[in-house]
């Protein structure tokens, strides 16, 4: 994948297959650190620990329609050329946890990308699933909610395609507020 | 400043619109977010289904993503579904033919014959 915000697409992408009502997308890019961390929550039906260990493997998938599932295996690919890795917590029943992290600096890592299509994407396209998105720089930080569309959506009386555009603008502009120069 | 129940009432009501208005669509338009989707340019295809459905003020289509289909060849993958639950598949879905489908299937009802898979 050309941007990490491409991965988190997929990773969320599976949250959402494994019947998630909630979602929390949690990145933290501290310069400091040289670290960039991304987060993945859900509520969804959750792996057993036999499961997580084999769920990197891309042999290893529940789908029915192919033998490979790629979306966790490229992530972890992704952390690990860039001196980060790939954790999977998960409890059957409780939910999943996929923390990513990557060395800011390094220059195998694939640069975040465009966080709002990502989003904003996801939040249209599964209007059931409620996501919070957080992103922490050394220079701020942004919170924002699904409820921010339908509240929009609510308030002019007008359809939920039209807050579309706005909402990416609206992300886009915060994004760039609390970035770093060199990122 | 709303409370976060405000907003919950405010999320139940515009869902229950939509979902209403999912029973009443006319067409149901998916898009296949699998891996080899997404690598594939699904992400570009569903921004310009969703700009397309504002830019024309189309309220009686319903729009969601799936997973993957299994034809990771076929990638971008966009699936119609028209008034008697009939599914038209479309397969490699650039954004321009997604706009396409947006005009010529979904608001004149005319199948782009040329593109779809089998
Ligand atoms: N958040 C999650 N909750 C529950 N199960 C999960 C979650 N994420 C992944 N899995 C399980 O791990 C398997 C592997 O996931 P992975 O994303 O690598 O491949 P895939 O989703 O099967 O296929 P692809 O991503 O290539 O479209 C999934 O099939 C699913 O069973
Ligand atoms: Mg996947």
């Amino acid at each position: 994948m050309r941007e990490l915000s491409l991965n988190i697409l997929d990773i969320v992408t599976n949250s959402i297959e494994a019947e998630a009502t909630r979602v929390i997308i949690a990145i933290e890019e501290r310069q400091s650190q040289n670290l960039l961390r991304i987060r993945i929550k859900d509520n969804g039906r959750g792996m057993d620990e036999e499961f997580v260990s084999k769920a990197l493997d891309p042999f290893m998938t529940t789908r029915t329609t192919r033998s490979v599932g790629m979306g966790l295996s490229l992530f972890r690919q992704s952390a690990e050329q860039s001196g980060g890795d790939l954790d999977i917590q998960s409890q059957p029943g409780v939910g999943s946890l996929v923390t990513a992290t990557f060395e800011l600096d390094n220059i195998n890592r694939p640069p975040l990308g465009n966080m709002a299509e990502s989003l904003v994407n996801l939040i249209v396209g599964s209007i059931d699933v409620h996501f919070c998105y957080l992103h922490k720089t050394d220079f701020g930080h942004l919170c924002f909610d699904s409820y921010w569309l339908f509240a929009r959506m609510a308030e002019s009386e007008s359809d939920i395609y039209d807050q579309v555009a706005p909402a990416k603008r609206l992300l886009r502009e915060k994004l760039k507020e609390i970035k770093s120069k060199s990122f | 400043m709303k409370t976060l129940a405000d907003l919950r009432a405010i999320k139940e009501k515009a869902k229950m619109e939509m979902a209403t208005r999912e029973q009443s669509a006319k067409y149901r338009i998916s898009v296949a977010m699998g891996t080899c989707g997404i690598a594939a340019g699904a992400r570009n295809v569903m921004s310009a289904i969703l700009d397309e459905m504002s830019k024309r003020n189309i309220q009686d289509v319903h729009v969601t993503q799936t997973g993957c289909l299994g034809y990771c060849d076929q990638e971008p993958m966009v699936q119609v579904t028209g008034p008697h639950n009939n599914t038209i598949t479309y397969g490699k879905v650039s954004p321009e033919l997604a706009r396409k489908i947006i005009a010529e299937h979904v608001q004149r009802d005319k199948v782009l014959a040329d593109h779809v898979f089998k």
